[in-house]
């Protein structure tokens, strides 16, 4: 069966074994409403209690502070719309490198006469303490900074920024969509107020995700009914997909316990090879000294548009990206590259390879050699179009 | 082989019918792509798979794909609709119009909006469990800009006139929502006769999983939302969030299979509704909830008299049924649809609602006949008010006296 090499695992991953066995039964024989009193009804509630459990102690958090909903977006929504709606309008700040399922929200609570801040990062994607200073100056109510970034893998200094927002009185969130199961994301100790995480990032199913969310932090919710989820989100609750959760967090933890065991051959070898080939080549790698997700690699060719490097790699058999997949309708440039002073121009030419536990050195190897290959005959194409 | 507890509350959830369940698996599985990845084959098939149960949807309906928004389900769908609908038209009123009959995703939709400044009638319905198209005449106002009606209702079964509803709203300029999650499959919808400018599907009620539902959004007259989920621009900007293939693949193949065989199905079950009405009501002081003629063949709702609730329902436990909907039976308030078509609190509380499905047998509703003609016998036999009631006592003019 011909199937491209995989390289895109930011994007989404595909579903772990153990998790798929978890989820059948749920599409199957046990189908009752979670909600309904009966033996049927009274499975489906134990099967996601125990699911919530396991997402909790993923992250350190306790289970009453796991709030299921049906992804990442949605719960980020939640958190930046339903802590709004309980506040007075204020300022809400979020990093100028923030997926749009937090930027958007975010710049939607101006209607409602709040202000929108964005927080500058530096050139290699990281916030800048200065940056984050003039912000809190104005004392935002509201503020959000991802854990690690999509596209580049940046990791935010979470626990220093946290701190200093609650310093002057904020509500801190951080988008862990990305950072689960690649990092420790101990929710605790972020000492963050609320912590986005989502199902298909880390071997589960799509349609699963969850607002790590401090009880004191009071949440309007975004979709109203019959009261599930103590009533922060109401719907008949997607047993299958949230036993999927519960099992893939605890494979991602303990795959991330096994890495620590590993010499040889991790992720970050197979990354830092192919980066060392694209530097080479005379590629620009993004964010290369910041301290980064492991399995991430962004990088620009000048003169080489992105869009055709990745249908070009498409038809050679390997899938990649350019930009994260949300907004690769869109023909804009990378948000996040123009917030790091990337020219425009560089950052259409952006490519992203996002590896994961499945990828071999024998993949990654052959996707070296077909992009060098593809770049030389784009490269052809331009000289001689000149 | 009966297998129990008999399942007979298809209308809290339906099982994943097998077909839908082996369409689903690949894309939950092998093609695991991320639908909006527009760089390589394993995004392209995923988009592919979401737009043929997107033709799927809007077929059993006969809508435009183009109408149809996925959404998390119907309890999403209904929120997005309402919130979205008068938050986009608040410029031309505020006032919202719907029943005291509809589910909680409306009505504490509707609450939440009476909260932000908009102002809502919530109509009462005939003791039959109907609209008075008189009364929502009456309500209607010239800042009037929602009217939100269940084309069936999800405790009993009854079916709205939903077409005379709509050529109300259309000449009033009045944008109409209907919640079908409870339709789909059971009743003919066409969207292209029926003047609904926004309209609710679950996948769940009709074998398709959970998590996954739609909403339609009516092109001709153009109808415009406010939309509730921001972020990477999905679904026209209307809904963002990464689309799960599998379960749309899922809510695709049970709507087509409902398409396929709603009119054979129906009869079938129409049949085994009749034959467990007919069980049950050769017992005394037996009440069905909702007008029998405008309701779908599935639903049956019913009191039994002299009978405590929850000893019924403890006592029936080889079949799985629910008293009040799924959605509020944490609470153990008596079920506010009984309580508005007039029953009292006791009845309300008595009440049995039997909603039979695809996979229900002859053998299963043969049982659950027998079942409550044996348990109904006990518990009464243990009952001083029926006994009262035997020896020909007007319950009503007893005093009682407190202790």
């Amino acid at each position: 069966m011909f199937a491209p090499v995989y390289l895109d695992w930011n994007a989404t991953t595909p579903l772990d074994e153990a998790v798929r066995e978890a989820m059948l039964p749920w599409l199957g024989m046990r189908f009752g409403n979670a909600s309904s009193r009966h033996e049927y009804g009274r499975q489906a509630r134990a099967a996601i209690d125990e699911a919530r459990a396991r997402v909790a102690a993923a992250v350190g958090a306790h289970p009453t502070e796991v709030v299921f909903t049906s992804g990442g977006s949605e719960a980020n929504n939640l958190f930046i719309k339903g802590a709004a709606a309980l506040l007075k309008p204020g300022t809400v700040a979020v990093s100028a490198v923030e997926h749009p399922c937090v930027r958007e929200p975010a710049r939607q609570l101006r209607r409602n006469g709040w202000l929108f801040e964005e927080i500058a990062v530096d050139a290699e994607g990281r916030v800048e303490g200065s940056a984050l200073t003039a912000v809190l100056s104005h004392k935002p109510a509201l503020c959000s900074v991802m854990l690690a970034n999509n596209e580049t893998g940046v990791l935010q200094d979470v626990p220093a920024l946290a701190a200093r927002v609650r310093g002057v009185g904020g509500w801190f969130h951080t988008d862990g969509v990305q950072a689960l199961g690649k990092v420790p994301v101990r929710f605790r100790e972020l000492g963050v107020h609320a912590l986005t995480v989502s199902a298909h990032k880390i071997g589960g199913p799509l349609g699963a995700g969850a607002l790590v969310v401090d009880k004191r932090l009071e949440l309007a919710p975004l979709i109203a009914g019959g009261g599930q989820e103590r009533g922060l989100r109401s719907g008949t609750e997607n047993v299958a997909a949230i036993v999927g959760f519960g099992v893939a967090c605890e494979q991602a933890l303990a795959r991330i316990e096994a890495r620590k065991a590993e010499a040889a051959c991790t992720l970050k070898t197979l990354r830092d090879a192919l980066e060392a080939d694209l530097i080479e080549a005379g590629a620009s790698v993004f964010s290369r000294g910041a301290p980064r997700l492991d399995n991430t690699c962004f990088f620009a060719i000048e003169g080489v548009d992105g869009e055709t490097l990745v249908a070009r790699l498409d038809r050679a058999g390997f899938a990649i990206a350019s930009g994260s997949a949300c907004s690769s309708a869109s023909p804009e440039p990378s948000h996040t590259l123009l917030a790091m002073g990337v020219p425009a121009a560089l950052a259409r030419s952006a490519v992203r390879v996002s590896l994961g536990h499945r990828t071999t050195a024998d993949e990654v190897q052959r996707f070296a050699t077909a992009l060098l290959q593809q770049v030389n005959e784009l490269k052809q194409l331009t000289a001689m179009a000149v | 082989m009966l297998k129990f507890p008999i399942y007979l509350d298809y209308s809290a959830t339906t099982p994943v019918d097998p077909r839908v369940a082996e369409a689903m698996i690949p894309w939950l599985t092998e093609h695991f792509g991320n639908p909006a990845s527009r760089s390589h084959a394993y995004g392209w098939e995923a988009e592919q798979a979401v737009e043929d149960a997107r033709g799927h949807v809007a077929a059993l309906v006969n809508a435009d794909p183009r109408e149809i928004i996925w959404t998390s389900g119907a309890t999403e769908s209904n929120n997005l609709a309402i919130k979205g609908a008068a938050q986009f038209y608040k410029g031309k009123g505020k006032h919202l119009i719907t029943l005291k009959t509809e589910h909680k995703a409306v009505l504490d939709t509707v609450r939440e909006l009476e909260r932000q400044g908009f102002e809502a009638t919530y109509l009462d319905v005939q003791e039959n469990g109907l609209i008075d198209l008189e009364a929502l005449k009456a309500a209607i106002r010239p800042d009037t800009i929602v009217v939100s009606v269940m084309m069936v209702n999800n405790e009993i079964g009854v079916v709205q006139p939903i077409a005379e509803i709509g050529e109300l709203c259309r000449e009033k300029g009045i944008v109409f929502h209907v919640d079908a999650a409870q339709a789909t499959g059971k009743v003919e919808i066409d969207l292209d006769s029926l003047k609904v400018d926004l309209m609710s599907f679950s996948a769940h009620k009709t074998y398709g999983p959970k998590g996954v539902g739609a909403l339609y959004v009516r092109r001709k007259p153009r109808v415009r939302l406010e939309a509730q989920m921001h972020g990477g621009g999905h679904e026209r900007g209307l809904r963002s969030g990464t689309l799960p293939t599998h379960q749309i693949v899922g809510m695709g193949e049970a709507f087509r299979i409902a398409r396929e065989e709603m009119n054979a199905e129906n009869g079938r079950i129409r049949r085994l509704r009749d034959k467990l009405l007919a069980g049950l009501q050769d017992m005394d002081e037996v009440y069905v909830n909702g007008d029998l003629t405008h309701r779908v063949p599935h639903n049956l709702n019913i009191s039994f008299a002299y009978v405590e609730g929850e000893s019924l329902i403890m006592a029936i436990k080889d079949v799985a049924v629910s008293s009040g909907s799924a959605c509020t039976s944490a609470s153990l308030e008596p079920s506010y649809v009984l309580r508005a078509l007039g029953r009292n609190d006791e009845l309300a509380h008595s009440s049995i609602r039997f909603s039979i499905g695809r996979f229900t047998t002859e053998e299963e509703v043969d049982f659950t006949i027998d079942l409550l003609h044996r348990k109904i016998s006990k518990l009464r036999e243990l009952s001083p008010l029926w006994e009262m009631v035997q020896e020909g006592i007007d319950l009503n003019t007893v005093q009682w006296a407190a202790h």
